[in-house]
């Protein structure tokens, strides 16, 4: 797809405060893992149009998206709390301690491509209930070239096109799965090029370009809600940082290619676009990116303030319902840790 | 299946007298509890292999699509792990999802969506997200069925947490659980004992009685056979042949796996002071050890001699020519029986 141009900048402006937010925070974690804030992170570095673009088109007062645990942009856009988001970071709670029942943000997931078959059912939920008066809430469905080796992603497009399901299959396909390239994990080079064969329709858009997510994910939310069933976008982008912040990507690419990489910045090209196409000035751009420093100085000082959950809720939350076995369990727990 | 037109067929009057007690088979009694589950919760839907049209391979779930609709009952395309990973999406948008896994040895291929998501999402989420699954699954073995098809899997479900698991062994106990297990707020694994499918038996639906913990079926004072699904029937003729010996065995069918009622098991232990747990599954971190380890830990006072497990073997489940030598059977529970009357302290 080409990138549309925007008829007023206010919008542009918007996602461009959103991109620079996003990118003090995301380079922000990986300083707070260093200073022992938190133990560990994976940066999305180099995909914040793709997940800005493709969560600023959301809404999520409706629609429902099932992140990985490299969201962190499609979070910050859709109005996440950052500090409750990070708390998986900080080993404080799995899923982080946000609510996904109110925010329509499904728990952060560890396992590639879990949530996908999730994200197909919560749809197919919609369509049981019938469609609003502006079509059907739509299933956002966020998952990697990685994940899209994974069986569960064949299931989850099958069981979409089959059911005519209201889901966006929305692949980031940032060149790299840990350590492998993408030309060693997806045959053919392409995910939107399956769609095909689901008989569905697919749309491959530059995820480098914020402008060109947005408009490729109204126009999908649009096919969706319409009863078009499920649809697929792979945004093409590169992971410019490690996996995680326990990788060394030294051992798998070159700089050559990293520095290759950078001249495509998201952050770079949006600005860029303000600057030739509505002339924005420079004060427009510090503005942004003191406010995105505030923000992520705000998330810190949270963070550090951010107590350890009590030990009861590793009972609390197992069952609605708890069994007999784990009271007891939760009373030797506390007999013996708390000596009352 | 001329049963099935006094059960699910037949709507249960508004405001009449208490139905009379019927005579159901298993499958009649359970396709007449999943129907009245639709009935009663809107949000209730079924759905696995083969559930529609056909009403499942085993027919538990015949005449609910043509009752309430292809939306309420559908078939699934012929994948696990998108049936189970789907409950759990229509379990976030409000659903109460009751899917089936055709048989047994088919949940192995869903056992990511099992354990790392059904298991966990009400506790990721912190309770935001409540997984209502009930999950049927024709268990154990006994009808000479192709590989996988014969599998005991209770003890891989009870050691996951977050999961709650049951099995009935009769089709009063089979109406009952199902229609409790398919309004609980946690997901269930409900274990059905296939080869107990077609045994007739009396189903009151007015009474249901206690339907939590173990229950003891058949009262004895020698010791305590404990056991679950189709081995509970073996365990009533075994006590029907011990007694022509004067030995009383009193028979425990233990019912809920997980959680298991602990102070159930100990009640009748420490009057009989022996127990042999008789089980499918292989013998090794099989539910008997469990059993063991609770009965010991509750009754190693009066224990007149360790609890006895006779199980199934730690070899893949047979085929059908050998799977009478797998499946405990009478000879190998007196066996058990024997050696806990015979035990002396050293």
């Amino acid at each position: 797809m080409e990138s549309p141009t925007p008829a007023d900048p206010s919008e542009l402006e918007e996602l461009y405060r959103l991109l620079a937010a996003v990118r003090q925070l995301d380079t922000a974690a990986v300083r707070w893992q260093r200073q022992g804030i938190i133990p560990g992170y994976a940066p999305l570095l180099g995909q914040e149009a793709a997940q800005v673009g493709s969560g600023y088109a959301v809404d999520p007062t409706r629609d429902f998206l099932f992140p990985t645990y490299r969201e962190l942009g499609v979070a910050r856009a859709v109005g996440v709390d950052m500090v409750e988001y990070m708390a998986t970071h900080k080993a404080t709670w799995h899923g982080g301690l946000y609510n996904p029942a109110t925010t329509h943000f499904a728990p952060i997931q560890a396992v590639v491509g879990g949530s996908v078959l999730h994200a197909v059912g919560w749809a197919h939920g919609q369509r049981l209930a019938g469609p609003g008066e502006d079509g059907y809430n739509v299933a956002l469905s966020y998952f990697g070239d990685g994940a899209s080796s994974q069986g569960d992603v064949h299931e989850a497009m099958n069981f979409a096109a089959v059911m005519k399901a209201p889901v966006i299959f929305f692949v980031q396909n940032n060149g790299w799965a840990i350590s492998v390239p993408t030309e060693r994990q997806v045959a053919g080079g392409s995910v939107a090029a399956r769609a095909a064969g689901y008989g569905m329709p697919s749309l491959s858009v530059d995820g480098n370009d914020v402008t060109a997510v947005l408009e490729a994910t109204r126009q999908a939310l649009a096919h969706c809600r319409d009863g078009g069933g499920p649809i697929v976008i792979e945004a093409r982008t590169y992971r410019l940082g490690p996996h995680s912040t326990s990788d060394d990507p030294g051992r798998y690419r070159s700089l050559d290619e990293e520095q290759s990489a950078r001249r495509s910045d998201p952050l770079a090209a949006c600005e860029a676009l303000l600057r030739t196409r509505f002339g924005t000035p420079d004060s427009f751009f510090a503005g942004a990116l003191a406010a995105a420093e505030a923000e992520a100085e705000a998330v810190r000082q949270g963070l550090e303030g951010l107590a350890p959950r009590p030990g009861s809720e590793m009972f609390d939350f197992v069952f609605q319902e708890p069994t007999p076995a784990l009271k007891a369990q939760a009373a030797a727990w506390r007999t013996e840790s708390e000596h009352v | 299946m001329s049963e099935t037109l006094s059960g699910p067929l037949s709507p249960a009057g508004n405001g009449a007298a208490a139905p009379a007690p019927l005579t159901l088979s298993m499958q009649g009694a359970l396709n007449r509890a999943l129907g009245e589950v639709l009935e009663d919760n809107p949000k209730a839907l079924i759905f696995g292999e083969d559930v529609g049209r056909l009403g499942g391979v085993f027919r538990i779930t015949d005449g609910l699509q043509a009752r309430f609709g292809a939306e309420r009952v559908f078939d699934t395309p012929l994948a696990e792990s998108g049936i189970l990973g789907m409950s759990v999406g229509l379990a976030m948008a409000g659903f109460h999802p009751i899917p089936e896994v055709q048989f047994d040895g088919f949940a192995y291929p869903a056992v990511n969506q099992i354990v790392s998501q059904i298991g966990r999402m009400n506790y990721r989420s912190r309770g935001a997200l409540p997984m209502p699954i009930a999950l049927r699954v024709p268990s154990f073995g006994g009808i000479r069925a192709p590989e996988l098809h014969g599998e005991s899997l209770e003890s891989l479900f009870v050691h996951v947490p977050g999961l709650k698991v049951v099995s009935p062994a009769d089709p009063h106990q089979a109406y009952h659980l199902l229609r409790l297990a398919g309004s609980m707020p946690d997901p269930v694994i409900f274990m059905e004992p296939k080869a107990r499918y077609w045994q007739k038996g009396p189903v009151d639906p007015a009474d249901a009685g206690a339907l939590e913990g173990a229950r003891i079926v058949r009262s004895g004072r020698h010791l305590t056979l404990i056991a679950w699904g189709a081995m509970v029937s073996r365990c009533l003729q075994v006590a029907d042949l011990a007694a022509e010996d004067g030995i009383e065995v009193e028979v425990l069918d233990l019912r809920w796996l997980s959680p298991i009622d602990a102070d159930g098991l100990a009640e009748s232990v420490s009057r009989t002071r022996r127990a042999v747990v008789v089980h499918e599954a292989p013998r090794s971190s099989g539910l008997g050890a469990e059993i063991a380890a609770l009965v010991t830990e509750r009754c190693f006072n009066t224990l007149k001699a360790p609890v006895e497990r006779v199980t199934g073997f730690d070899v893949p489940y047979p085929s059908g020519d050998l799977e009478d030598e797998y499946i405990p059977n009478i000879d190998r529970i007196l066996f058990g029986i024997q050696r806990v009357l015979e035990h002396r302290r050293g």
